[in-house]
């Protein structure tokens, strides 16, 4: 048996015929429409605007979301997020996902909270593919600490006008809305409203950041509100209760990085396998050396940690009680594996790993924004400790 | 028109096949299965057929145990609009697939029958011309285009000497190569649906067919390895191995 990106995942008895029929299809659409043309977007820094409504027909924008407004939930379950989850992960370029399905983190606020009006103007749009919406709460001064936001929304008449700024947002520049976190009260997290800001409105403008690390492919952007007016039927769920939108909204955007994360690990381990195999030195294969094959030992171990951990974690979610704690640490475990599994393919590719358009040097320079987006490893240990009631 | 559209289970193409270590067989065992890719192609001609107006009905057929019905399911999704699965057990020879199809052919009267050229597995490439022979009717194989006008078929061949165009007259048989379409991929809307699609068994007393084998399968074994190639120094030198060391000049 070889070890590689499938056979290194282990069995999984929820999955049925239904799940491999998802994977198999998805994995097809993969290889046919994105696989080819990766790297190449990648470099580029954008990926085109023609593969939104691609990745909609398939079944890929609209999972886990309401039939109502263009979703598929029909004979759907959680499972099959996982499984898209890991298929994007497959193409071993981190920014195709980000920008593709940046919708996993802007539209819940607006599909759990929002107005049938916010919900029926919005996510059929962004559902097939030809509206774009993102989420907003990062700030030049304020990112883990989500209650410091000082990005305001005062009430004049029946609308809010907004000042301030965001950064770092992903989709940014091409969002049509941005689903906001806006001071609307006093400080603290008491104070914080989500709010629907249009893109078009007047008095918004934004710049995009493209010297990153990594997810090139990925547009991020700064967002700046000059007396934005945006109407008060824009609220996102009630005023001055913004900061649990938020946090609710956190799980699953957890959830889905911590599972992309596992399969990214499995795909260094993919890529280290099949290169010790075939590499020689000092008259044997790499993997014949004993300091190598310790390495990929160690790897899947590792993996095999996390793939348990991302299991437990949604089943939990399944049975409908999940733990924001354990959910935090298992992405940690997730940016961990991922850490050691980057950097010990690496050192089994050598020179060769070292060139730009391979998958294990992109990966590599994508574990920060995994290990920090979404949650910083550190906040995530506070988060937990606090929840354990330490 | 109604078309019908034969589809194996195969082991997926990605997967590299071993024998058994007793040579009794290919080892099966946790091995990804899929639709034959030639079936696949049969069953993307047939769904263009019907998007184009040309066929009204597109039934899919699987020989084979029922976990053939996956494959069934798949060619479900991807557009056929009903499954007939005749259920065997173990391998059939081509023979009796072609019996069995037969069967099916005069229960549902299609107008074209679509089948692979052959099996990745197999790869005999006789199905679809004794089935031909057996239900009488015309047969176009090795299809890289297919055109239906009124109540004939022209099917382009591809042949050694490059293309080959027929013209037969329906209900034909047509076998599909490589180059005839590059199948779609399903969505999940699609999936989902395909579940609910009709889906009937029969079995080979049901089509009339006694399942017989006339082949024995006396050992499966890998092929040799092949030798790494070494570079010659000279002309003389490359002159003398193929002399004394190939031996073919």
């Amino acid at each position: 048996m070889s070890l590689n990106f499938d056979s290194a995942r282990l069995p999984n008895p929820h999955l049925t015929n239904d799940h491999n029929a998802w994977r198999e299809q998805l994995r097809r659409f993969i290889d046919t429409e994105i696989m080819p043309y990766a790297d190449d977007w990648d470099e580029a820094g954008h990926i085109p605007i023609e593969l939104w409504p691609k990745a909609a027909a398939v079944g890929l924008l609209g999972l886990g979301y309401p039939e109502a407004y263009g979703g598929i939930t029909e004979g759907t379950d959680i499972w099959f997020g996982w499984i898209a989850a890991e298929e994007m992960a497959r193409i071993g370029v981190g920014g195709i996902n980000a920008s593709l399905m940046v919708h996993g983190i802007g539209l819940p606020p607006v599909i759990n909270w929002g107005s049938e009006a916010m919900k029926q103007a919005v996510a059929p749009a962004v559902l097939a593919g030809e509206k774009h919406i993102s989420l907003g709460i990062t700030e030049p001064g304020a990112g883990s600490d989500v209650a410091g936001i000082s990005t305001t929304a005062v009430r004049d008449g029946d609308h809010y006008v907004v000042n301030g700024s965001k950064t770092f947002i992903t989709g940014g520049m091409r969002a049509n809305w941005v689903s906001t976190a806006v001071r609307t009260g006093g400080e603290g997290a008491g104070g914080v409203s989500m709010l629907l800001i249009p893109t078009d409105a007047g008095g918004f403008s934004r710049t995009p950041l493209t010297r990153k690390q990594g997810w090139w492919a990925s547009d991020t952007a700064t967002l700046y509100f000059d007396n934005v007016r945006v109407p008060v039927k824009n609220l996102i769920g009630e005023e001055n209760r913004g900061f649990r939108v938020i946090m609710t909204n956190f799980n699953g955007e957890r959830m889905g990085m911590a599972a992309s994360m596992e399969a990214q690990a499995r795909v260094c381990l993919e890529e280290a396998v099949a290169w010790a195999s075939e590499r020689k030195t000092f008259g044997q294969r790499l993997a014949d050396h004993q300091v190598i094959r310790h390495k990929i030992a160690q790897m899947k171990q590792k993996i095999n940690a996390t793939q348990a951990y991302l299991r437990i974690c949604y089943e939990s979610i399944a049975s409908g009680q999940p733990n924001p704690g354990d959910i935090a640490m298992l992405k940690v475990q997730a940016s961990e594996t991922l850490e050691f599994c980057a950097r010990e393919a690496m050192q089994i590719l050598g020179g060769i790993g070292y060139m730009r358009g391979n998958r294990v040097e992109r990966i590599y320079r994508e574990v920060r924004v995994n290990a920090i987006g979404g949650g910083s490893e550190e906040i995530m240990r506070d988060l937990a400790a606090r929840q354990y009631g330490i | 028109m109604k078309v019908l559209v034969a589809v194996k289970r195969v082991v997926d193409y990605n997967v590299k096949v071993r024998a058994k270590a007793d040579g009794s067989d290919v080892d099966l065992n946790n091995v990804k299965m899929a639709i034959n890719p030639f079936c696949e192609i049969a069953v993307e001609e047939a769904v263009r057929l019907k998007e184009a107006g040309v066929a009204s009905e597109v039934v899919v057929v699987s020989v084979g145990e029922k976990s053939c019905q996956e494959q069934i399911r798949t060619a479900l999704a991807l557009g056929a609009d009903r499954g007939i699965q005749v259920e065997t057990e173990g391998a059939v020879e081509p023979l009796v697939v072609a019996k069995l199809l037969k069967g099916v052919v005069e229960k549902e009267q299609p107008q074209l029958v679509i089948l692979g050229k052959q099996s990745i597995d197999g790869d005999n490439n006789q199905t679809g011309q004794m089935l031909g022979a057996l239900a009488n009717m015309a047969q176009g194989t090795f299809a890289s285009e297919v055109k239906v006008d009124g109540d004939a078929v022209s099917v382009t061949r591809e042949v050694d000497g490059g293309l080959q165009t027929v013209k037969l007259k329906l209900p034909a048989i047509v076998t599909t190569d490589l180059r005839l379409n590059e199948p779609r991929y399903a969505s999940l809307p699609n999936i989902m649906k395909a579940k609910k699609k009709q889906l009937d068994v029969f079995s080979p007393a049901d089509l009339g067919v006694e399942v017989k084998s006339h082949l024995t399968q006396l050992r499966v074994e890998p092929p040799a390895e092949r030798q790494a190639g070494i570079k010659v120094a000279s002309v003389d030198e490359l002159v003398d191995k193929l002399k004394n060391e190939a031996k073919v000049i």
